[in-house]
């Protein structure tokens, strides 16, 4: 226990410690975190040999990465990626192998090694782009939609490479390194698919792919409708982390990419009502483990062989980013990427990634590479991963502030979040969404009811489950790009806490929010809404409005009436807010009180006074002249008449 | 208020802006942007500021008394206004305000209609299917305008408007509106020649003293 304690101080201490300074520094968290591996790894040595161990737990952050990334995408838009996921992602694998294969063979090293060599570093970093793209908002743009692309083919592509690495086992490797093979099959610990013949394995991978994906299907809502009926916000967060680790395990047993499971699950729940809640439950954990993971990479360094040559091993990592920045380029061009985006996706995308150390270490094992190789290519990678964030702040300072000056960017392409959030869809809420949707405006609607959003989502209301006033399920469903909140929610205090807190952090939405009577509009109103609407005010009007046209009043003047009475409510509400605010004790505030009982008096002299008041007020546009105003003109003209410079016949009959 | 307070100019103009669809106006709300542009005039959109037409009178007239000059901006409904321009008028120029012994509150301020038809210029005379110029149609103005003493313009009219901008007629139209603002408000135009002319339009180049 102690140990673990240490280790877990340690780590902790450094991230905290690293990580604001890094982005204070404008670096990004990402090299915050290497640092911080850095630093406690190879510089001070506080730790040592256990960082391989952590970093198999740390891996759990890519994949629950893949997890919201597959959230985040659905099917159709997948769909709409093929192009660029095939195209793009199928080239720069293909290219980069074939250009670090021959370099590798130029350099004098036998083909299957130089080729391997490139299968292992033609991959990216899908954590270090992805995490560094959602930071900087670059996900959306077309050059992020690129790199995103080809990520996404990558990772996929892991699979097909360890099944061909073992074909390029050297003969001499493999009888050397028979006590490192019984090290390996230690390591490969549970597996169903060991020792099954071809077709076996076949079914049974699919048979694992079958069972996220039906499972994901059917399975889940009716499960997670059922916890979330428990109303245990604890056990929603403990079932998403089952479902993620659950996955990633089944992969594991069948000798599949886990972040590859997990992505799939994510994109069958992308269309989930629970995906919000989903998201926003895994993301802190995602950040943490993400976090561990570089500080491992960090940690893992190997100092010792960057000492013995580091001209040979900076000339390789240089030399690598240049040969797939190339490589990126041309394709870049040759895809009629955006200007702008090109760089981006060129710059970006020029590391190798964590998938890297996978297969490195994969390959020892299947004898491909001799350890001494192995161990320089994983620091290639480790630095080059070093680089990323150095090259995303050359991305930053040289070709944006170019690019802007030559031409405006083009806008990003339109975020197919909400600009309307609305929280809370009872009968209330409903309404205002109904009339939204029907004008065309995209919202994104909240509700706690899990019965309710179900009948919302029947009804083809596009609808998440969630407590819309927790900060992070505001924030992923949209509020930084939303232009209005909407707070129809029923439990008045938080509905207060939540207009407060939504004021607070996002100051340019507009707050409509949904109050139960004049009280609770003044709560409000003094929480930062920018508008609050009685519930029932309208209603309750129209009825009276009915109610007078049932006894007979004149529909036009009952209008007018209403419209008096509307007015005079509005006065007295704005004048008694200032009293209220002084002291919003009712009972105590005797001015509000007063002024209560006289607003309320006063309406009523002016409905009893043969409705004078009210109807002076309305009608007096249509009031006639008075009954003797011709012939009074006909009389003698006005004195100033004469005076004015034109002179008019203003005889009327 | 501070759309309410009066241009600092020899005449200070009020633009009325009447239209209910503005979303599919190709003139009129053209006009009312290119108005809203001009130092020295306040352009109101009606229907945008009270789109249940509960006219507030009390504003209404604060905001003329601050004006010299007013003018209808509208497209031709029915030979005459959109609805909410006559509602306007009958809850805002009131007896004691507008008309009646004591309303002398308009008394020298020049009004005219600048307003978009769709008919062809030629429907609009007596052997025209419109049978009356685009001036006598507009009768009722003119004398409601004579009625609270104010100095009546002739309209500025584009014709045939639903295919002003396929015939590449509105710039320069849109031009001609701006001068005839401009010149207005820097009291450059000749009001006396203005009035006799049928419409405001075609005579701008003899009636604009500098221009």
């Amino acid at each position: 226990m102690g140990g673990v304690l240490v280790q877990a101080f340690i780590y902790l201490c450094a991230a905290v410690v690293a990580v604001p300074i890094a982005k204070r520094l404008g670096l990004g968290s990402v090299l915050g975190y290497l640092i911080a591996g850095i630093v406690i790894g190879p510089v001070l040595g506080v730790v040592g040999a256990e960082t391989a161990e952590i970093q198999h737990f740390a891996e759990l952050g890519v994949v629950m990465m893949l997890f919201l990334v597959g959230l985040e995408l659905e099917p159709r838009l997948l769909w709409d990626m093929r192009a660029r996921l095939l195209g793009l992602g199928g080239l720069q694998v293909g290219l980069t192998v074939l250009v670090i294969a021959a370099a590798g063979f130029v350099l004098g090293v036998s083909w299957s090694i130089a080729l391997a060599a490139g299968l292992i570093l033609s991959l990216s970093s899908t954590a270090i782009v992805l995490q560094t793209l959602s930071e900087k908002g670059l996900v959306k743009t077309s050059g992020g939609q690129s790199s995103f692309a080809v990520l996404l083919f990558q990772d996929i592509a892991v699979i097909p490479m360890l099944a061909l690495l073992p074909l390029l086992a050297i003969p001499e490797l493999t009888g050397l390194a028979d006590h490192g093979a019984s090290n390996a099959t230690e390591h490969h610990h549970l597996s169903l698919v060991d020792g099954l013949s071809g077709w076996t394995y076949a079914l049974v991978v699919l048979g694992a792919v079958a069972m996220v994906v039906l499972g994901g299907h059917f399975l889940s809502r009716p499960l997670f409708r059922f916890i979330a009926a428990s109303g245990l916000r604890e056990i929603f967060t403990a079932a998403a982390l089952l479902l993620v680790i659950g996955i990633a395990l089944l992969m594991t047993l069948v000798d599949l990419s886990p972040a590859l499971g997990t992505f799939l699950a994510g994109v069958v729940l992308a269309n989930s009502e629970f995906r919000h809640e989903l998201e926003s439950d895994i993301e802190p954990f995602k950040g943490l483990l993400l976090g561990l993971f570089f500080i491992t990479v960090g940690a893992g360094i190997d100092f010792a062989i960057l000492m013995q040559s580091p001209g040979t091993l900076l000339g390789l990592t240089v030399g690598l980013i240049a040969a797939k920045a190339l490589i990126l380029f041309a394709l870049a061009r040759l895809f009629r990427l955006e200007r702008g985006g090109d760089w981006l996706f060129t710059l970006g995308l020029a590391q190798a990634g964590e998938f890297g150390f996978v297969l490195l270490a994969f390959s020892v094992q299947a004898h491909v590479l001799p350890v001494d190789l192995a161990k320089t290519l994983s620091l290639v990678v480790a630095l080059s991963m070093l680089l990323t964030p150095a090259l995303f702040i050359l991305y930053e300072r040289w070709i944006l502030p170019g690019l802007e000056r030559t031409a405006k960017l083009p806008p990003d392409t339109i975020d197919e979040q909400g600009t309307v959030v609305i929280a809370g869809v009872g009968r209330f809420g409903q309404i205002v969404n109904r009339l939204l949707v029907a004008s065309g405006v995209r919202t994104v609607v909240l509700d706690h009811a899990a019965a309710q959003i179900d009948i919302l989502r029947k009804l083809g209301i596009k609808s998440w489950f969630g407590d819309a006033t927790r900060p992070d399920l505001l924030h992923a469903a949209g509020m930084d790009a939303a232009a209005v909140l909407v707070v129809a929610i029923d439990d008045r205090e938080r509905a207060v806490d939540l207009v407060a807190y939504a004021r607070r952090r996002y100051p340019k939405v507009k707050i409509l929010a949904r109050a139960f009577d004049v009280n609770h509009l003044y709560l409000l109103k003094k929480a930062g809404a920018d508008v609050a609407i009685r519930e029932l005010f309208d209603a309750s009007l129209n009825l009276g409005a009915e109610a007078l046209r049932t006894l007979g009043v004149h529909p036009f003047k009952v209008e007018k009436m209403t419209r008096a009475f509307r007015l005079h409510d509005a006065q007295g509400l704005d004048e008694m807010y200032e009293l209220w605010d002084l002291d919003p004790d009712l009972s105590r505030n005797r001015a509000l009180l007063a002024r209560v009982r006289e607003h309320g008096g006063s309406l009523q002299e002016a409905m009893a006074a043969e409705r004078m008041d009210l109807h002076d007020r309305t009608e007096r546009g249509w009031t006639p002249p008075p009954k003797d105003y011709t012939s009074a003109l006909q009389g003698e003209a006005p004195a100033d008449e004469a005076s004015s410079q034109t002179r008019h016949d203003i005889r009327h009959d | 208020m501070p759309d309410d307070q009066p241009p600092p100019y020899p005449r200070r103009i009020l633009v009325l802006f009447a239209h209910p669809t503005q979303e599919r106006s190709e003139v009129i709300a053209p006009m009312a942007r290119a108005a809203a542009n001009l130092p020295g005039v306040t352009v109101v959109d009606l229907y945008g500021r009270y789109p249940g037409f509960a006219i507030d009178v009390d504003r209404e007239q604060a905001h003329l008394r601050t004006h010299d000059a007013v003018v209808f901006l509208h497209p031709l409904y029915w030979y005459s206004t959109p609805s909410i321009l006559k509602e306007w008028q009958d809850l805002v120029l009131e007896h004691g305000f507008a008309y009646g012994s004591s309303g002398t509150a308009l008394h020298g301020k020049v009004f005219f209609s600048a307003l978009s038809a769709g008919g062809p210029e030629a429907a609009y005379c007596a052997a025209g299917y419109n049978h009356f110029t685009i001036r006598e149609l507009l009768q009722p103005l003119e004398q409601t305008a004579s009625l609270c003493g104010m100095f009546y313009l002739p309209p500025f009219a584009l014709f045939g408007a639903r295919t002003a901008v396929e015939d590449g007629r509105l710039e320069g139209h849109l031009q001609a509106w701006v001068r005839l603002l401009t010149a207005l408000r820097d009291d450059r135009l000749d009001l006396e020649a203005a009035q006799r002319l049928p419409v405001l339009n075609g005579a701008l180049d003899t009636v604009d003293r500098e221009g």
